[in-house]
């Protein structure tokens, strides 16, 4: 079999529908018949609840439900499941449906209001009347973890939910021995995803056939199907959750579950009408989860030749009001931290505090961008400090590509063994220097400061743990028309899975990747799986579609070495049919095959495994796969506005075999801009009182096609022994190393300031107050 | 973000909308481009009775050059000013800033009178009609008035405007010979609210600076002019003193707000920065003859 479309640039199978604009997402959905919600959401960071009166909205004449914490049912009124425990998590808090008897968040839903329009359901929320009696509020994440200025959990008695602490070596020891010691404090602060589609869920209940469809822009449709069969009590194949087209996911899309997606459900069951409810913007910023505050107080030792002797990193992480997600991102922070480098010793250590913020959970880099930050700058501060190069000192430290399989000796968030499978980081981090000419670097900037511009070179490399199991599924099926139907459980939200997992179809069956139908987010199609997080649809479910194709591949060969009358080792598929090798005039169509492997008469032998030209196959790796990169950056800086520019960006990615060099090349821009967005202008500002000012696109800037620069991707493949398909995740590592490359380009091209960047995001006004405590200090 | 319920008129005359805004009073709000109006109705943090649509007006769609004024009526949209020659070459200044008024597709619906109502002090064309001393021309069912633009803008989001006024036309005054005329913004990104941006014209005869205008927006509640600048810079000599005084001025005398954005000294530091880069834009535009026209 000849490997056509596994590694071709081919353009995607989706964008014709969705270009012209016959995508389905879930404000798509009309049904007869349908009616409308809107959420009463709490105005206080921190309130007790004394009184709801919701008469008044009850009464309005286009309302047909009111629900508050009062009218659930049992198992709504209990806090939501439990999503992911974890043995130092010693407080597992969670969100509920409706808020009881506090809020613990501004945009905590208070009550749930069904109508038969948007406006009329918005109109009823302003006739519930709420007696709040606001609390001091939690924002600073020092504070919380102190426990001041109040508890967000009282019965806990403190707003720590977990203290982890995970070793290798003996840092102390270390520490003992080192040339240089180098601490710093590093704070990463809130930042949010920011998809171009909102949340929305609809619903509809069939009393009859005791059906419920549930259309959800889901990443995680599978385990949303599963958890509300469990809270409704129905039969998990009464329950068919849909994720059809989802705008963009980035994690915070999968959750389970977010309040609205069982109130919508319990509304569509108690009128027998279908209910939609879809996200607007000012909600999403006060309820999707968020992510990133961590301050790591963090310190580096090292001897005088520059090489690690150890790290440690002791930092707090906000939490937000409720920890469904447990403790995923802190775990995937001190996981990255050593990103490729060998760090002998290391003590990481972390609490995971609660504050009256929205619930963090992981968004696009979870962690990671935290980690390698800190290492980043601990390098560049030491390299500073020792008068060494700043790649010289990363060469140094450097696994080399002899190395692998190297044990970072913690445990991932998999719960397994932190084993870096394959990769080689020297020869990125060369080629990301070549790139932007490093070597020439010094006369390059003395140039552009001879015209008095400021431009500095910034450089970064990750290393990006992704494709974690536990499983993905797939199913495999040639109908007699000849095409190919393929479905698997995760979902997706723009990886263009309809073209790459296509394409491992195509190559297996010798068929034209058009030919090959994708089905994702469907329970009714595919029922096993978990989801689409972590950078593991391509690797996880894509190695469940190749060994689900190759079973296909197996029966076609059998089937029509029968019809053929040859055997099966002489047969090749290609163009849509199986021929025998050096004489294609003796074929049989694919479509043909499939009729014959389903006969009205006869015999199915053994070995056929049951009828149709059809496998389903699991994949289930042992652990995660780590791809890796390096980053490079020109960014000239006007030191009088603070203000940048990205003059250049060069991305050096091995994400392992690329099945598709231009969807991966979008996935690497896309990542990028949010990792920019992410670094310099989105910003989540919270006042002392708990509201978030920054709670719309006039506020929270994201970047645009004005501020991101060209992005120029080199593909480096060293293949993951892990997976058939020798692949790694691609989904996260345009974003990882953004605010540790910008840093560093900024400080050199404000060099003679002697800056030291140790926060982020930044924005002009932060940068404007370094320049100036700079200057200040300067004799 | 649903809207509160409203009633919705679009009369086709200036007539009927002015009778309209007579009944209505406070309770009415103007719909133009609703660049600004409708996220603010879509927030419900504006709750008008009554919306009154102007859209429909045609008479209110012209842009003329007469007698050394351009007039823009209030269905102009921003877009048609940037690209309109003639306003390059007679009001240089409002050519250069409205193309940092949003984006294209803001531009092509909003209005150059519909930014100027909605009066934010962040605003490009509240100063652009600032510095070039521009004039409100307000209708209302008792006659016209014309309101220089320094005395229309009463402070953040408010103007001189009467409850059952319609501004129907800004008078942009043409630029005279010798003038150069800069615009220069700071803003996160292209396309938002200055965090500080100055619109500035100077006048040049032998190398010197003859006369100046300075107007800041996103330093004060309303867009500012700066007379104690403009003097510095029609009475220092050489330019680089001048400068740095206007410069000085700027700093001293703006008292800008602080906001999630930027820090009032950073603003005021902007301010200084911005008057420099300005004025020898809009000093060198006048020596080139070159009035402000950009390539």
């Amino acid at each position: 079999m000849a490997t056509r479309w596994l590694g071709s640039p081919i353009k995607r199978n989706e964008d014709p529908r969705l270009l012209v604009g016959q995508g389905l997402f879930v404000d798509d959905v009309q049904l007869p018949g349908m009616v409308h919600a809107a959420v009463l959401r709490s105005p206080h960071a921190h309130a007790r609840i004394l009184r709801i009166d919701a008469r008044r909205a009850s009464q309005h004449p286009e309302v047909l439900l009111v629900l508050t914490h009062a009218d659930l049912p049992p198992a709504l009124k209990e806090p939501l499941p439990k999503l992911i425990p974890h043995p130092d998590l010693k407080h597992h808090k969670t969100q509920y449906a409706l808020a009881p008897d506090k809020v613990r968040h501004v945009g905590e839903p208070v009550a749930f209001v069904v109508a038969t329009s948007r406006a009329a359901a918005e109109d009823a929320l302003e006739l519930i009347e709420v007696d709040y009696d606001p609390l001091p509020a939690v924002v600073d994440l020092e504070e919380a973890a102190a426990g001041r200025p109040a508890l967000v959990h009282e019965d806990i008695g403190t707003n720590v939910a977990a203290h982890s602490v995970q070793r290798v070596g003996d840092y102390e020891a270390a520490r003992a021995r080192a040339h240089l010691v180098l601490a710093r404090r590093f704070v990463v602060d809130r930042g949010c995803a920011s998809p171009i589609e909102t949340r929305g869920v609809v619903a509809q209940w069939d009393p009859k056939a005791r059906q419920l469809t549930v259309w959800d822009s889901t990443q995680a449709p599978i385990p949303i199907r599963n958890g509300l069969a469990a809270l409704f009590g129905l039969a998990q194949k009464d329950v068919r959750v849909v994720a059809p087209d989802v705008g963009g996911g980035f994690g915070p899309k999968i959750m389970m579950f977010y309040p609205e997606e069982v109130l919508v459900p319990l509304a569509a069951m108690r009128l027998g009408r279908p209910v939609k409810w879809i996200e607007d913007r000012r909600e999403h910023f006060l309820a999707t989860n968020h992510e990133r505050t961590q301050i790591h107080d963090a310190e580096i030792a090292l001897d005088q030749d520059g090489r690690i002797l150890g790290v440690r990193t002791v930092f707090l992480h906000d939490a937000g009001a409720y920890i469904p997600y447990g403790l995923i991102v802190p775990i995937v922070a001190e996981c990255t931290l050593p990103g490729p480098y060998r760090v002998p010793n290391y003590h990481a250590e972390f609490r995971a505090v609660f504050t009256n913020k929205t619930i963090v959970s992981p968004y696009r880099g979870a962690g990671r961008p935290h980690g390698v930050f800190v290492m980043e700058r601990l390098l560049d501060l030491a390299a500073r400090q020792l008068g060494m190069d700043r790649a010289e000192i990363r060469r140094r430290n450097f696994i080399q590509p002899h190395e692998f399989p190297y044990d970072v000796g913690l445990i991932y968030q998999d719960n397994a063994p932190l084993i870096y499978d394959s990769g080689n980081y020297p020869a990125a981090l060369e080629r990301a220097l070549e790139a932007v000419e490093y070597d020439r670097w010094p006369e390059q900037k003395a140039r552009y400061r001879a015209e008095g511009r400021r431009v500095g070179l910034g450089f970064a490399c990750y290393v990006e743990g992704s494709g974690i199991g536990p499983y993905e599924g797939c199913r495999v099926t040639v109908e007699p028309s000849g095409k190919v139907f393929v479905a698997t459980g995760v979902g997706t939200q723009g990886q263009g899975h309809f073209t790459s997992f296509a394409q491992v179809v195509a190559d297996a069956l010798g068929v034209d990747v058009q030919d090959v139908h994708v089905v994702t987010g469907d329970t009714a199609a595919f029922g096993w799986g978990t989801g689409t997080f972590a950078s593991r649809a391509a690797v996880v479910a894509g190695s469940a579609v190749h060994l689900a194709a190759k079973a296909v591949q197996q029966k076609a060969l059998q089937v029509a070495a029968t019809l053929l009358e040859a055997s099966p080792e002489d047969l090749e598929l290609a163009d849509g049919y199986v021929r025998v090798r050096g004489a294609p005039s003796r074929s049989v169509s694919l479509g043909e095959v499939a009729r014959a492997a389903n006969p009205l008469r006869g015999v199915i032998p053994a070995e056929w495994e049951g009828p149709g030209l059809e496998a389903t196959r699991y994949f289930a790796p042992p652990r995660g796969t780590f791809s890796h990169g390096v980053h490079a950056a020109l960014v000239e800086v006007d030191p009088e506005t603070a203000t940048l520019r990205f003059l250049r960006y060069v991305v050096v990615h091995d994400c392992g075999v690329v099945l598709n060099p231009l969807i991966l090349d979008g996935q690497i821009h896309g990542g990028v801009a949010q990792g920019i967005g992410g670094a310099f202008f989105e910003r989540l500002v919270y006042d002392g009182s708990g509201q978030l000012l920054s709670g719309s696109f006039m506020d929270f800037h994201i970047p645009t096609a004005v501020e991101i620069p060209e992005i120029e991707v080199h593909h480096q493949e060293t293949p993951s022994p892990l997976n058939p398909l020798g692949a790694k995740g691609a989904g996260e590592g345009g974003v990882i190393p953004v605010p540790a490359l910008l840093a560093q380009a900024i400080e050199d091209a404000l060099d003679d300031l002697d800056l030291e960047i140790t926060q982020m995001p930044l924005h002009p006004d932060a940068l404007f107050h370094l320049i100036q405590a700079a200057r200040r200090r300067q004799p | 973000m649903k809207p509160q319920v409203f009633a919705y008129h679009d009369p086709s005359s200036v007539e009927e909308a002015l009778e309209l805004l007579a009944r209505h009073g406070p309770g009415a709000k103007v719909l133009a481009g609703g660049q600004s109006l409708l996220p603010l109705l879509n927030l419900r943090l504006a709750r008008p009775e009554v919306l009154v649509d102007i859209n429909r007006i045609d008479s209110l769609d012209y842009l003329a050059e007469e007698s050394g004024w351009l007039r823009v009526g209030a269905r102009v949209r921003q877009r048609w000013v940037e690209r309109d020659p003639a306003v390059r070459r007679a009001v240089p200044l409002l050519a250069e800033a409205v193309r940092y008024v949003g984006h294209v597709q803001i531009r092509n619906r909003g209005t150059v009178c519909g930014s100027l109502a909605h009066a934010d002090p962040a605003a490009e064309l509240p100063a652009v009609a600032v510095a070039v001393g521009a004039r409100m021309v307000a209708r209302s069912r008792a006659g016209a008035r014309e309101i220089p633009a320094e005395e229309f803008f009463t402070g953040p989001l408010s103007t001189a405007l009467s409850p059952d006024e319609l501004l129907v036309e800004a008078r942009f005054p043409c630029s005279p010979p010798g003038w150069g005329w800069a615009f220069v913004e700071v803003s996160n990104r292209h396309g938002d609210y200055a965090l500080c941006a100055v619109a500035a014209g100077v006048c040049v005869a032998d190398g010197r600076v003859r006369d100046a205008r300075l107007a800041y927006a996103g330093a004060g509640p309303v867009p500012v002019r700066l007379p104690q600048a403009e003097t510095a810079l029609r009475e220092g000599w050489p330019l680089e003193d001048a400068l740095r005084a206007a410069c000085s001025e700027a700093r001293r005398l703006l008292e800008p707000e602080a906001d999630i954005h930027a820090s009032a000294d950073f603003r005021r530091h902007l301010a200084g920065v911005l008057t420099e880069r300005v004025v020898r834009l809009a000093y060198r535009r006048a020596v080139d003859g070159a009035g402000g026209a950009r390539a």
